[in-house]
């Protein structure tokens, strides 16, 4: 992810460790994937206890932007900072391949808004607990609040696996309330270049800079 | 009243470990009576029980290579860009501009057939310490793995466990696996073969080596405390299984990748500093295996005070602790003075970090615990006088050469490709594939297949208009060939393995092995590793591809029956710039040629094929010769077309033969093609053996490319005398037509290949 960022802004981004309470004031803060603590209790439980989850809430009270990708996803919503909940994949393997996700009309935010609606990106997943669920209430709330940001889409009539876990109605990301937290379980800094994986991630990560950074 | 009766009083364990020992003793830890009486000989007394556990462990054929040192020692290991060959932690090269290519294969298989999960994760974990050992940030790994009969019920529960194990340390530390191979016999079903491999990349001038150095340095440990897991693994994974193995679960590892993440992290941060002299990861036979090799390599000695080791368990005793294999722990000998900054990177990691000890240069191994000697030995026996057997052995090779007209049968071509695409030995490996994390890290360019080798980039060699250099990747085995004729099977691995490090555009540099056989007390297994030793050692000179690091795992059978000799290779090449690498699917409109066959090739070698062995039932024959020559040939010259850049795609054929390979190209994109026949086949039908040969038959040295520049390549390839045979141009008709003999539809072939593996697993919504 450090990478994509500074391929795309030529700027190194800040890494902040998990001990550390004390966070300058930022445009923007990824979460990005990897097996906190192991991940040996659920996804993110233990990473969602961390110091610097506090800081990163603040950040949030002052209306700051916030990125979630994968473990970052589940630490979001561990941390109980997006609702609802990451279950194991359907199949109850580890996948990891190609998904083309479509944007959703939603509210306003700063991730999606360079992009169309409906627009597809083919944007890669690897993880084994990325079958979102949520109650049928909050999943009409989040609905009605336009927070659905990404689904997986099929890209032929008789696909069959398009949804690579199983999650309720293909939801690939969700948005806080406010538009400006968005946790989602692809990888875009995995399609950074046309030799592997495509280009989609980067047009995602550079929309994503030019909304929040201009 | 013995001065020791004070520490039956603290620990009764221990004071039992420090007592003498007997021939039953030795006898249960997997020595034998003239090895006990050499040990006894040797170190000019009777070894306590502590004492006795070192020794089983380092005369273990896990640690000491005791049946196959004698011929080790004849393979290849040097060439002008070996930095580092086998007998430290991993193999190192160079691969220019200051950069090292670090890697190993080894064995984790009899672990992973007692319990699949822990077993093969452990493996995974294992070989990546051992190439962050070398100062290397791992970048990828592979894997190797032999499972049983389809059909018998073990096998699946086992290849679900590895499949789930492999992935859940390589993807949870975040090292991309992007590649391997998963076969199928039923000489496997008591004994499966995991092989994992991992590569790294360090700086030419910061390679870290496990000799000790310096008496008075301390010596440190880091990372995991110990605890009673594993003890005594090295000796169980030298002995035969028999019904009751699984009682020996408690002698499987159990890994923790989330602290190998931690470790790695940490060992790496230190030695961006000046405070290592030197590093050992605790692998095999844990703390006795690092402590004896660090201490005899640097030829000193090494005091360790046993109750400063940390551990996770009460009363572990002195023999518990040193034979203990739990995982992600290292030994180190530091710069004196550094050991606070060392300390303090340590915390921030929340490793732990113990001084236990110093190096002497005593030349023995003196061990501490509760203040009493619980041993004290020279340290020359216990490296230099492990025993080292000249075992009898027999190379039985069949020299019986199969016609095709000896194979008759009722099968058309559509039927025998079928059945191939049916075989989970050929079909796509997708469904297990998905489960490694292949893409983290970000510098994956192939993975699973994409092509005949995989491939990383390497991060930080971009040039303008580049995305800079790139390590390929592959490992190899025919294991049936290896039983038909050990010395050409041998050959064949390493042959196979160049061709496709060559099918990815890179160019083969050198070698891994991880040699897996049956009981070295037999004479035709002792024949089958010496005969493919000197396979390997033979094409691995021709081809300039030394071994550098490798792995040997014997005792691989059950209630007396052995595996195929499986003697992997892994082979790594390199690349200048990764966006020349190529592929093995062909474009619309691309032009097959099968470079290295004559236009006078009419019948194809059937022996030991997948054909041969779909009409007999069962492998027959002599297996497909090898010519070095022609093998060097075809690698020098598609390394040629695609530096002229006229390549799209290219991949080699081996199991299945060329329609085999056609079709794999063909794949991706759905594409068809009218192939070519030599005349002679043009009025066969499809029953015909010959035409049935010239299509699957296992010929070696052949590799089929695809390219959009037919007229340069073939004036390239007439230039540089290369034999070749046009087979045709792809269309979008998914249809490959053989003359008026036969139509495949790609299309069903295609879906074949994908569903085998799923629906072997029992996994029907694939698609």
């Amino acid at each position: 992810m450090i990478v994509a960022i500074r391929k795309i802004t030529g700027k190194t981004p800040i890494k902040i460790w998990h001990k550390e309470y004390d966070i300058p004031n930022l445009d923007l803060i990824v979460i990005p994937g990897g097996f906190t603590f192991g991940d040996y209790l659920r996804c993110g439980a233990l990473a969602a206890r961390s110091p610097v989850i506090t800081s990163i809430k603040n950040h949030i009270s002052r209306g700051g932007t916030v990125l979630g990708v994968c473990n970052g996803f589940q630490i979001l919503i561990e941390a109980k900072i997006l609702p609802g909940s990451l279950i194991r994949n359907k199949k109850l393997l580890f996948t990891c391949r190609e998904t083309t996700l479509e944007v959703q009309s939603c509210i306003e935010n700063p991730f999606l808004s360079g992009l169309k609606i409906g627009e597809c990106l083919k944007i890669p997943v690897a993880h084994n607990e990325g079958n979102y669920f949520a109650p049928e209430d909050l999943l009409k709330q989040l609905k009605e609040e336009g927070r659905i940001a990404l689904k997986y889409i099929k890209q032929k009539d008789n696909e069959k696996n398009y949804n690579p876990n199983g999650s309720t109605e293909d939801i690939a990301g969700i948005l806080s309330k406010n538009g400006k937290v968005l946790g989602m379980m692809p990888h875009p800094e995995r399609a950074m270049n046309y030799l592997h994986g495509g280009t989609d991630g980067l047009k995602f990560l550079t929309n994503c800079v030019e909304q929040i950074i201009g | 009243m013995e001065p020791q009766s004070e520490l039956l009083k603290i620990n009764k364990n221990e004071y039992l470990a420090q007592q003498k020992s007997k021939l039953e003793d030795a006898l249960e830890m997997g020595l034998t009576k003239d090895e006990y009486n050499l040990i006894c000989e040797k170190i000019d007394k009777i070894p306590n029980i502590t004492e006795l556990g070192i020794f089983s462990a380092m005369f273990s054929e896990h640690c000491s290579y005791k049946s196959s040192k004698k011929w080790l020692k004849t393979l290849p290991t040097e060439a002008s860009h070996v930095i580092q060959g086998p007998g430290e932690n991993a193999g190192v090269i160079d691969i220019g501009e200051n950069l090292a290519a670090v890697f190993k294969i080894e064995s984790h298989n009899h672990p992973s057939f007692i319990e699949p999960y822990q077993g093969s994760a452990t493996g995974v974990g294992g070989i990546l310490r051992d190439v962050f050992t070398m100062g290397a940030r791992p970048i990828a790994l592979m894997n190797a793995l032999r499972f049983g009969s389809p059909d018998q019920p073990l096998t699946k529960h086992l290849v679900s466990g590895v499949v789930k194990g492999i992935g859940g340390y390589g993807n949870c530390i975040g090292i991309p696996t992007v590649g391997g191979e998963t076969n199928f016999d039923k000489s496997y079903d008591g004994n499966i073969l995991v092989n994992a491999m991992a590569v790294g990349l360090a700086k030419k001038d910061r390679i870290f080596y496990s000799a000790a150095t310096g008496a008075g340095n301390p010596v440190i440990y880091v990372g995991a405390k110990t605890g009673r897991d594993g003890i005594h693994g090295a000796t169980m994974a030298s002995a035969e299984f028999t019904e009751n193995s699984t009682e020996k679960r408690p002698t499987v590892q159990v890994g923790d990748p989330f602290t190998g993440k931690l470790l790695l992290e940490a060992c790496l941060e230190l030695m961006n500093t000046d405070a290592v002299l030197s590093i050992q990861d605790m692998g095999a036979a844990g703390l006795t295996s690092s402590s004896v090799e660090m201490a005899s390599k640097g030829s000193l000695g090494m005091n360790l005070n046993l109750d400063l080791v940390p551990t996770r368990e009460d009363k572990m005793t002195s023999y518990e602790i040193m034979l203990s294999e739990s995982q992600e722990r290292m030994l180190m000998i530091l710069k004196p003075g550094s050991e606070e900054k060392a300390k303090s990177i340590f915390d921030k990691w929340d490793l732990d970090f113990a001084n236990i000890g110093e190096v002497t240069n005593t030349g023995r191994l003196i061990l501490t615990k509760h203040g009493f000697e619980a041993c004290s030995l020279p340290l020359e026996p216990l490296v230099e006088d492990a025993p080292e057997y000249d075992k009898p052995f027999e190379i039985k090779a069949i020299k019986k050469v199969l016609k095709p007209s000896d194979l008759k049968t009722n099968l058309t071509i559509i039927d025998i490709l079928k059945i191939i695409f049916k075989n989970p030995n050929i079909a796509s490996k997708k469904w297990i594939w998905e489960q490694y994390d292949s893409s983290v890290m970000g510098d994956t360019i192939f993975a699973n297949g994409d092509s005949d080798a995989s491939l990383v980039k390497i991060h930080g060699t971009e040039k303008k208009g580049s995305f800079g250099k790139g390590l390929a990747i592959t490992t190899d085995c025919t294991p049936r060939y290896v039983k038909s004729d050990p010395i050409i099977g041998g050959m064949q691995a390493v042959c196979e393995a160049a061709r496709n490090i060559a099918s990815s555009g890179a160019k083969p540099l050198a070698i891994t092995n991880n040699l897996n056989f049956g009981n070295p007390d037999k004479k035709n297994v002792m024949g089958e590793i010496v005969g493919s030793i000197r396979g390997i050692s033979e094409a691995a000179s021709y081809l300039s591809t030394p071994i550098v690091s490798g792995n040997v795992s014997l005792y691989n059978e059950t209630n007396g029956k052995s595996i195929l000799p499986t003697p992997v290779i892994g082979m790594v090449g390199a690349i200048e710039e990764v966006e020349n690498s190529l592929k093995i699917s062909a474009e619309p409109d691309n032009v097959l040629i099968a470079l290295g066959q004559s236009e006078n090739f009419k019948a194809g070698w059937v022996g030991c094929s997948i054909y041969q062995e779909i009409i007999n039932k069962k492998y027959d024959g002599a297996p497909p010769p090898i010519n070095l020559e022609n093998e060097k040939k075809v690698i020098e010259i598609i390394l040629k077309l695609n530096e002229q850049k006229l390549l799209t795609a290219a991949h080699d054929i081996s199991d299945g033969g060329l329609l085999t390979t056609v079709c794999e190209m063909l794949f991706k994109y759905n594409l068809g093609l009218d192939i070519n026949l030599p005349s002679n086949l043009i009025n066969c039908d499809s029953y015909d053996p010959l035409l049935q040969s010239w299509c699957f038959g296992e010929d070696q040295a052949r590799i089929i490319i695809a390219t959009k520049y037919v007229k340069k390549v073939q004036h390239v390839l007439k230039e540089n005398n290369i034999d070749f045979f046009v087979l045709g141009e792809t269309n979008s008709s998914s249809n490959l037509n053989l003359k008026d003999i036969t139509t495949i539809s790609i299309h069903e072939i295609k879906n074949l290949n994908e569903k085998t593996i799923p629906s072997m697993m029992g996994d029907q919504q694939q698609g």
